[in-house]
């Protein structure tokens, strides 16, 4: 544990990507196998299962510490963090712990089916063996992901620092399911092995958003346009007479779509296709909270598979007759899911083709652009014809061009103490806009992203001099703050007391040139609603 | 009904019986000051009282003012209330203030921490029924380490710097946590260079303590003699163009606040140390104890919280106003410290 605490700790105090990614290198260069494989597992966010509730380790903590469970309540608000209260209010190590990660790991798995006092116990005797930051990273790793700066890219390159393996070639052996506790280092990274590949799927390649004008982009026949459908971006995997269903979160699906099954039936082995998975009723693409009704659920009932059926979207063809076909151009690759598509009869089948268009000028691109939200779409992909499918986020070849959101002006009623970086300042925000009468503000939406640091601290002093009330963690403020709210979608929602559900809401703008007057109403947000 | 010794008003905590202010925040005839920090040592008071070796501190800060300086332990009678100064060990000059009229006693600490740092003079519990205590840090979550432990690691963290060719950009507030700061680092490390707002300081803080030997950085200091040594400089200096000179360099902050993660990679500082001026929870605690107050007033700092808890403990506790800055962790970041708002 101490090795790994250390990575961590090292991790946690640079904000320098070179510096991160050789500390990463050494440790995996030194560290024991069973140690990396699991140092691996956690950086990708394949945690096992957490065997014990915060709850009961808030509480265990705080008899640990000897203060009432308030107080750890109220620390662990301003802190901002549970596995760093947890180890802040614990007293000094007596003893050192000499296990290793793993072994730390295994226990915990093991802790999963063991009784409420044999986890007390464990907890309590390891709190108190471990030093500070051994302790935090041991409670880490009971209560949630590691937020160190430290991306799976950035993870994969310090292991293709310590292994001389290409980045791309390690990015796709750690894709898709594979088991901290089966497998070992040498297997998952070292070794060539044929049948880990039947169920994996390829990095997804993710576009960033298009920066400055579109026309900048140069000569629009250079350019693919098709409509960013808003569902979950998907794989669909045909192999050996299989089919699995990947989500962008590298998660196993295929369950949650039976009605994809039937794709073993009409598409030919070694084949990967990248789509998207949309709700679709009465052969219209259905809204995004329908979708969502179909991801919640363990089972899925034969009641709402009727109900909320979907399709795949097809964008793009990964792999072709078991061949790889990712450094192949898109047009290449669109012309071979075109003619698979075209070959294929697809009455009943969900599958159908993303189309993809060609314009004369930017303008017309534009004008189509401004038609997505009647399409059902977010906007507009642009792929350059040429480009390969790369591996994750880059820039250049496929620009994101969504539809300007949705905007509208609203006060400031709320606030709660942010997290991580955040712990201790005031971030998170509700907003309010005004009744018929303007008389009174009614909660609307809550969102904690958008303003630069700089305004958040200006903000946040405000709230704190400005509180009238207090509950909990979160406190009452003066309605004295104007902000202009963006949103993607809005929905009649019964859940919210407004009456409106928005979708994704985050701050544009601080609007210190408006009095609350100024804002919007409830009525102006409804009539957005299409 | 009868005013309490000691009260809080408009303009700061009042003794009506004598007239006289503790750390007004508003101008005031006379006003008796713990320490030389901006907001407790405003300006604009008729008369300033504290204690001598904050005098020269003050002046620096304040300019021309009417300014009387007296000893620790030493008693000033008015109008039939004693009043005397004790070490609050904060800063250098800072001082705790036993106010007594007809048998009662009440104490404010002004800001204090119970560890001996090697240049405040060291605080000395003194008895009272009422106190009135800071409690910035006053949660749990808050341990300080013995500053051994923490100098251990500041001189291992610039000597590996230095290894690595790299300049220390230490942050500290100009007055208080500068100078403890060089009264412990491990000059046989390499030089220590200083940011004209702590050099200024260091000027003043020179005629009543002995400090190492540091060099001014001026427009004319050379990039290559700085590399590898150790900068002091103000929060401020943070992201502003001054610290290109120091190129390449690492920079860290030591401050109570770096007990949260959060709050030094707000402030995209390579490396927090975990060292304050303010009592942590156990010495605030320890504190209060031996004082024997019945009564506690908490002023700045988690107040709510810490009062709370003392009273569950048995304590007539309570919170009270005061524009003490809350000295908050974004101080830090904003560069906006004590000294440099002035």
């Amino acid at each position: 544990m101490k090795a790994f605490a250390q990575l961590i700790k090292t991790l946690d105090s640079t904000n320098k990507t070179t510096v991160k990614v050789k500390a990463l290198a050494n440790y995996f260069k030194e560290a024991e196998d069973k140690d990396n494989v699991w140092t691996i597992a956690i950086l990708s966010h394949r945690r096992p299962p957490r065997p014990v509730n915060t709850k009961l380790m808030r509480q265990w903590a705080a008899e640990l510490a000897q203060i009432p469970l308030w107080l750890f309540e109220e620390s662990y608000h301003i802190v901002g963090d549970l596995a760093e209260t947890i180890a802040l209010v614990i007293p000094a190590a007596q003893e050192k712990s000499e296990k290793g990660l793993h072994q730390f790991l295994n226990e915990m798995i093991a802790l999963k089916k063991q009784s409420e006092q044999d986890k007390e116990a464990y907890l309590k005797e390891n709190w108190l063996c471990l030093d500070y930051y051994e302790r935090f990273v041991f409670t880490k790793l009971f209560t949630g992901s590691f937020r160190i700066g430290v991306s799976q890219k950035l993870m994969t390159r310090a292991l293709a620092m310590a292994t001389d393996i290409d980045e791309d070639i390690l990015a796709y052996k750690l894709m898709g399911n594979w088991d901290p506790n089966k497998t070992s280092f040498k297997r998952l990274i070292l070794e060539e092995n044929k049948s880990d590949f039947l169920s994996k799927p390829y990095p997804f390649y993710l576009a960033y958003a298009i920066e400055g004008e579109s026309q900048d982009l140069g000569d629009i026949t250079n350019w693919a346009a098709e409509h960013k459908w808003d569902g979950i971006r998907a794989q669909m995997i045909v192999r050996e007479g299989e089919l699995f269903v990947w989500s962008r979160g590298e998660e196993l699906v295929t369950e949650k779509f039976p009605e994809f099954e039937v794709f073993t039936s009409v598409i030919p082995d070694g084949t990967v296709i990248d789509g998207e998975i949309l709700a679709f009723n009465n052969n219209e693409i259905a809204s995004f909270k329908d979708l969502q009704t179909r991801i919640g659920r363990k089972t899925i009932s034969k009641k709402l598979l009727e109900k909320t059926p979907v399709i795949l979207k097809a964008y793009d063809l990964l792999e072709w007759e078991e061949t790889d076909i990712r450094e192949q151009s898109y047009q290449k690759r669109r012309e071979l899911l075109e003619r698979l598509i075209d070959q294929t009869d697809l009455t009943n089948i969900p599958l159908q083709l993303s189309n993809n268009m060609r314009f004369e000028s930017w303008q017309e691109a534009a004008k189509e652009r401004e038609r997505s939200r009647a399409v059902k779409s977010e906007g507009l992909m642009l792929k350059r014809w040429d480009s390969p499918y790369l591996v994750g986020r880059k820039k250049g070849d496929w620009w994101k061009w969504k539809v300007d959101p949705f905007t509208i002006d609203a006060v400031l009623t709320y606030a709660m103490r942010g997290h991580g970086r955040r712990s201790n300042l005031f971030t998170d925000y509700t907003f309010g806009l005004w009744d018929k009468e303007k008389k009174e503000l009614v909660t609307f939406a809550k969102a904690y992203s958008g303003l630069t640091d700089a305004e958040f601290r200006k903000v946040d002093a405000w709230i704190k001099k400005n509180t009238r009330e207090r509950f909990g963690p979160v406190r009452s403020v003066k309605p004295f703050h104007v902000f202009e709210i963006a949103f993607e979608g809005i929905a009649q929602s019964n859940r919210h007391k407004s009456g409106v559900a928005t979708r994704f809401p985050r701050i544009l703008r601080w609007r210190q040139d408006k009095k609350i007057e100024e804002a919007n109403t409830l009525e102006d947000l409804k009539n957005l609603i299409i | 009904m009868k005013k309490p010794l000691l009260h809080f008003n408009a303009k700061g905590i009042y003794c009506q019986q004598a007239d006289v202010y503790l750390d007004p925040w508003k101008p005031v005839k006379k006003a008796i000051i713990t320490h030389g920090h901006a907001d407790h040592s405003r300006w604009g008071h008729q008369q300033y009282i504290t204690h001598h070796t904050n005098v020269p501190i003050i002046k620096h800060r304040l300019g021309d003012i009417q300014v009387a300086g007296v000893n620790w332990g030493e008693t000033f009678m008015v109008n039939g209330v004693k009043f005397s100064l004790h070490p609050a060990g904060h800063i250098i000059g800072s001082s705790q203030v036993r106010v007594e009229y007809k048998g009662e006693v009440w104490v404010f600490t002004g800001d204090y921490k119970l560890e001996d740092d090697g240049l405040a003079t060291p605080y000395e519990p003194v008895k009272c029924h009422s106190f009135i205590t800071e409690c910035t840090f006053g949660l749990p979550a808050f341990k300080w380490q013995p500053q051994r432990e923490v100098f251990k690691e500041i001189n291992q963290w610039w000597q590996e710097n230095r290894e690595e060719g790299n300049t220390s950009v230490l942050f500290a507030y100009s007055l208080g946590k500068a100078q403890r700061l060089l009264k412990n680092l491990d000059s046989s490390i390499g030089e220590i260079y200083t940011h004209a707002a702590i050099e200024n300081m260091n000027d003043v803080v020179r005629g009543i303590a002995s400090l190492p030997q540091t060099n001014r950085i001026t427009k004319d200091t050379k990039k290559e003699e700085i590399k590898g040594n150790l900068v002091l400089a103000p929060p401020s200096a943070h992201g502003s163009p001054w610290i290109r000179k120091m190129v390449p360099y690492v920079t860290a902050s030591a401050s109570g606040w770096m007990t949260f993660r959060g709050a030094r990679r707000r402030r995209a500082i390579d490396k927090g140390f975990v060292l304050s001026d303010h009592c942590d929870w156990s010495s605030l605690l320890s504190a209060i104890k031996a004082t024997g107050a019945e009564k506690i007033i908490c002023t700045h700092g988690y107040t709510d919280i810490f009062s709370r808890f003392l009273n569950e403990q048995g304590f007539d506790a309570r919170t009270e106003q005061t524009q003490f800055e809350e000295e908050t962790a974004e101080e830090l970041k904003s560069g906006a410290s004590k000294q440099e708002r002035l």
